[in-house]
């Protein structure tokens, strides 16, 4: 079984590989690169962190250098409003000449652009550097939060939940949601999580969930309210036992991971998280967390994600917004971005995809105390469909909100 | 001479009809046509109050609404109290206070700016328990204490405070410039009335008909602000105009009929706000009068002499760590609870000056003297159009009025001539929530192809620049000497000549002073600039409000530093400009007897 779905894999990437000879698209590249030449491109991404910030600049040098295409960040405080954005355009009945760009979005955001038709696309599989992306229908590239990508977003950076501790107050960190439950009444007020309506706070309610649910296999499917009420009744319970002990007795919460991170610097709190694994070592490296920050992952593992970027139906400059999301597939972008120096996101690039330069690039990159290896952050969990988020966080904002 | 002045009138009336008041209207309109469920875009096209009853079933709706109003009219009432109290306390002569040039660069500071170095100040692992240190407290961790986004907004009304108790301490500073304070705390002495007394129950009560629009202007800020409240207040649920804004930009885009719902919601809020505090003026009165009837001589007030004036003390204290904290962090590299100062120190955010602050510092400067040239260009006009319109009118006013009260009757004169209406255009942008009709704008301006642009972010931001820098304008304009234009004009100076050669001269300092209010009120914008440049134009306030959610202080502090830093300067130049101008002239022209210090 195994096997054969290996074999399937296999196959279908082949069959997509010679599909992308004989592309159309492909072929117009060079148009696309020479339309490119000159604009600039406004891409939407949360600009809540500075090394996100600075890597996309470094972005903009090299499109600009080698391309003519230069990069204008346009910082969000939630992705949401560059959605938001689209949609004002589209009830102005501006369909060309939008001012969005690029958008760096997954999950819900996704879903509500796919649904309402605000997207470009499929492009992916017209990208060149498509080739060193594993796009078969299971894979980690073509579906995200369980809804089919079917070519609307590009991949850029990998994600995946993970616990972030203080290692000289937290010597031994909880290594399940129940540990940490219990960890919490012996620690009252030393642990939060993001408020939920951010997708970092939803995160960690999905990581709950699936940790606790009697059937994670429900969640793969789009949620209804019997099994909703039937997958979440664990989780609620447990949720009702932690939250007393959470930070401020969780009647607040931190605005993101961000405002959360600063908590765990300032020694508010002993357990933060993030869904980059690497972002512990970055900090430490800029200054904005102690020494002795660490990251752990639950031993049943963890959810992980793709982050993407799409191109809004009306973008105003779409041929150059290809060629940036091209340039992120770049195997040389990937290492580059994956050095912890630099922003220390793993790599969205099929490693058996790679020539031996290119791994070789990979291999070289510098190590740092704090960086997980591949075996410490366990096996990644899937994340369940969207609707589940949405009414996880609905749930929650009914049930714990004055 | 007339009829032009009349075309001039019209003219700028037109001007500030279609540019400014045309705008909110249609923004308004737009708004409430999504409130009740009108938004193509989205597939609704069928009237309903769906979107209302949807809004009132939203997790938090209630408690929201109740906080904005604790927020909004408590920090209102405290601001008003305390400076009613530092007022009397402070009263030196002619309209100036003691402590006076502290109170006037917080105003130049924006709020977010002042926010977030407040929420350092106060928070658990900030500088006051810091201050206190682990020694005395036995914190050698930050204490679980709700310092800041406190659940019943404590911290956004001290931050509320900080900016508003200055604003209404210089407002009726300058009032009081219209009575005779003196003459009546002389009186007031003499049947035996204390200090306390005779400003309770004489000087406040005509003071206050004085400065109540600005009052309103503070009451309609405090329950529609959004940036401080982002930082200073609630989360869960936060006050309804940041969950407006929360629901405005939330994935499921089926969230911004309830939003707009919302945001009309919170423009009836303020009129009703604002209605119910006028209601309560009147019961206030008819209760004062009573209570100035029995005649007693009330010297428990004088309690309210040195508390006042120290609480505001307290409150100018803070700001200023707050201020000194933005810069510390700017230039510091870890600085770990519980360390009074930072470990270690950098200039790298500074250094970086490509990186981003560069660009946005200028955006705010470009964007700042456009609207602060375009309202200054607008608001002379407006003010020599009622000059000439009104004139004869004016004249023979003046000459029935007793020459003692010069001072007032040249106020009643010329407010005789404005009508209600011209000010409530005025006041409009001010005393309407920008969020209910900002999103509804940006559609408007998206059909008009203006969106996403410089000129549209301009545009925006001067709905709300004109009417500050028409209020700075309108008192020194209308107390110019009337002698000396009349002496002009027999001289033979024509109305363009009267303009440029006599009155422009003459209000140098004013103008500038306009100039210096106008730019620092739109270097402070956020909503606008947001929703009107499309987010593609970063300035300094963008990027310092999007960066307070993240997780560098560092970087926030360079943002902060030069937000607050570029009304600063511009305040400083309003300030030491026309002393320069007269010190340069001086060198070049020696013997020029006008250049003789006053």
């Amino acid at each position: 079984m195994n096997l054969s779905l290996s074999a399937l894999t296999a196959l279908s990437a082949l069959a997509f590989s010679f599909a992308n000879v004989a592309s159309p698209a492909l072929a117009d590249w060079p148009a696309t690169l020479a339309a490119a030449r000159g604009q600039t491109v406004y891409w939407n991404a949360w600009g809540g962190d500075e090394r996100t910030n600075a890597f996309i600049r470094w972005v903009g040098q090299e499109t600009d250098r080698l391309y003519g295409v230069k990069v204008e960040q346009v910082k969000l405080t939630d992705t949401a409003e560059a959605v938001t954005r689209v949609l004002a355009e589209k009830s102005a009945g501006q369909d060309q000449g939008g001012a969005v760009d690029m958008i760096w979005i997954n999950g819900p955001n996704f879903l509500a652009m796919k649904q309402q038709g605000l997207l470009y696309g499929p492009f992916v599989a017209d990208l060149p550097n498509a080739k060193y992306l594993d796009l078969g229908p299971t894979a980690a590239a073509s579906v995200d939060f369980t809804v089919p990508v079917e070519g609307y977003e590009s991949p850029w950076r990998l994600a995946k939940f993970v616990l972030v501790h203080d290692a000289l107050r937290v010597p031994a960190p909880p290594g399940s949601m129940q540990d940490l439950a219990l960890w919490a009444a012996e620690n009252p007020g030393r642990f939060t999580h993001p408020a939920p309506s951010n997708f970092m706070g939803a995160s960690f309610l999905k990581q709950a969930l699936v940790e606790l649910t009697p059937d994670p296999a429900l969640l793969q499917a789009p949620a209804n309210d019997a099994t909703f009420a039937a997958a979440t009744a664990p989780l609620w319970a447990w949720y009702d036992a932690l939250r007393p002990n959470l930070w401020r007795a969780g009647e607040t919460f931190p605005e993101n991971q961000s405002v959360q991170q600063q908590m765990l610097n300032d020694g508010v709190l002993d357990i933060a998280m993030s869904f980059d694994p690497a972002s512990t070592a970055a900090a430490i490296e800029q200054g904005l967390l102690p020494d002795t920050a660490r990251v752990f992952v639950p031993r049943v593992g963890s959810i992980g994600n793709i982050s993407f970027v799409a191109i809004p139906y009306n973008a105003a400059n779409r041929d150059g917004a290809l060629v940036v999301a091209n340039f992120l597939l770049e195997p040389a972008t990937q290492a580059h971005m994956q050095d912890i120096t630099v922003l220390g996101s793993y790599s969205v690039l099929d490693p058996a995809r790679l020539g031996a330069d290119q791994a070789a690039a990979f291999a070289a990159l510098p190590q740092a105390p704090a960086l997980p290896g591949v075996a410490e952050l366990g096996p990644v969990l899937p994340e369940p469909h969207a609707s589940w988020m949405t009414r996880l966080t609905s749930e929650w904002a009914r049930r714990y909100t004055q | 001479m007339k009829t032009e002045g009349r075309t001039l009138r019209w003219a700028v009336l037109a001007l500030v009809l279609v540019g400014l008041v045309a705008p909110i209207v249609a923004g308004l309109a737009q708004t409430a046509r999504a409130a009740f469920g009108l938004m193509p875009a989205i597939g609704a096209e069928t009237l309903s109050f769906a979107p209302w009853r949807r809004l009132a079933g939203l997790p938090g709706f209630a408690s929201s609404l109740l906080l904005t109003l604790v927020t909004g009219f408590g920090a209102t009432l405290l601001a008003l109290v305390l400076a009613a109290g530092a007022v009397a306390a402070l009263y030196r002569a002619e309209g100036r206070l003691r402590g006076q040039r502290a109170l006037a660069p917080l105003l130049a500071v924006p709020h977010a700016a002042l926010a977030i170095g407040l929420a350092f100040v106060i928070a658990p692992s900030g500088w006051l328990v810091r201050g206190l240190g682990p020694w005395v407290t036995g914190w050698d961790r930050p204490p679980d204490l709700a310092l800041v986004n406190d659940p019943w907004g404590g911290a956004l009304i001290l931050g509320l405070l900080l900016k508003e108790v200055p604003f209404l301490l210089l407002m009726m500073a300058s009032a009081l410039t219209q009575l005779p304070v003196r003459a009546e705390l002389a009186v007031g002495r003499a049947l035996g009335y204390g200090r306390a007394a005779v400003w309770a129950r004489v000087i406040l009560p005509q003071l206050y008909p004085l400065i109540r629009l600005p009052v309103y202007v503070v009451l309609a800020f405090s329950l529609s602000v959004v940036d401080m409240a982002l930082i200073l207040g609630p989360s869960n649920p936060p006050t309804l105009a940041v969950a407006v804004t929360r629901w405005f930009t939330a994935p499921d885009t089926a969230l911004i009929l309830p939003a707009s719902a919302a945001a009309l919601l919170q423009a009836v809020l303020v009129v009703v706000g604002i209605a119910l505090w006028a209601l309560a003026e009147r019961v206030v009165a008819v209760l004062g009068r009573h209570w100035l009837r029995r005649g007693g001589r009330g010297r428990a007030g004088r309690i309210g002499l040195w508390l006042a004036p120290l609480t505001v003390a307290v409150l100018v204290l803070l700001a200023m760590a707050a201020l000194l904290a933005l810069v510390l962090w700017s230039l510091a590299w870890r600085w770990p609870y519980p360390q009074m100062l930072p470990d270690s120190w950098s200039l790298r955010v500074w250094a970086d000056a490509d990186a981003g602050w560069g660009r946005a510092l200028r955006n705010s400067a470009t964007i700042g003297l456009a609207t602060t040239t375009l309202s200054l260009a607008l608001a002379i006009a407006w003010l020599e159009a009622e000059d000439r319109t009104a004139r004869s009118t004016a004249r023979a006013a003046a000459n029935t009025r007793s020459k003692t009260r010069s001072k007032t009757g040249e106020a009643t004169r010329s407010t005789a001539f404005r009508t209600r209406w011209a000010s409530a255009l005025i006041w409009l942008p001010l005393l309407l929530p920008q969020i209910g009709f900002l999103y509804g704008l940006n559609v408007v301006f998206l059909r008009l192809g203006l969106s996403g642009g410089l000129a549209a972010v301009i545009w925006a931001q001067m709905l709300f620049v004109f009417p500050y820098v028409m209020i700075a304008l309108t008192d020194p304009w209308r107390a110019l000497d009337p002698r000396l234009i009349r002496t002009a004009a027999a001289l033979g100076a024509g109305p363009t000549r009267r303009l440029i050669a006599v009155k422009l001269p003459l209000l140098a300092r004013p103008l500038l002073t306009a100039a210096a209010v106008g730019f620092g009120v739109s270097v402070a914008q956020y909503l606008p600039t947001l929703f009107m440049g499309a987010g593609r134009i970063a300035t300094l306030t963008t990027e310092a409000v999007t960066l307070a959610s993240g997780a560098d202080r560092r970087v926030v502090g360079v943002y902060a530093v030069l937000q607050a830093a570029l009304p600063f300067a511009a305040y400083a130049l309003a300030l030491a400009g026309p002393d320069l101008h007269r010190h340069l002239r001086r060198r070049r022209h020696p013997s020029q007897p006008g250049a003789a210090p006053p």
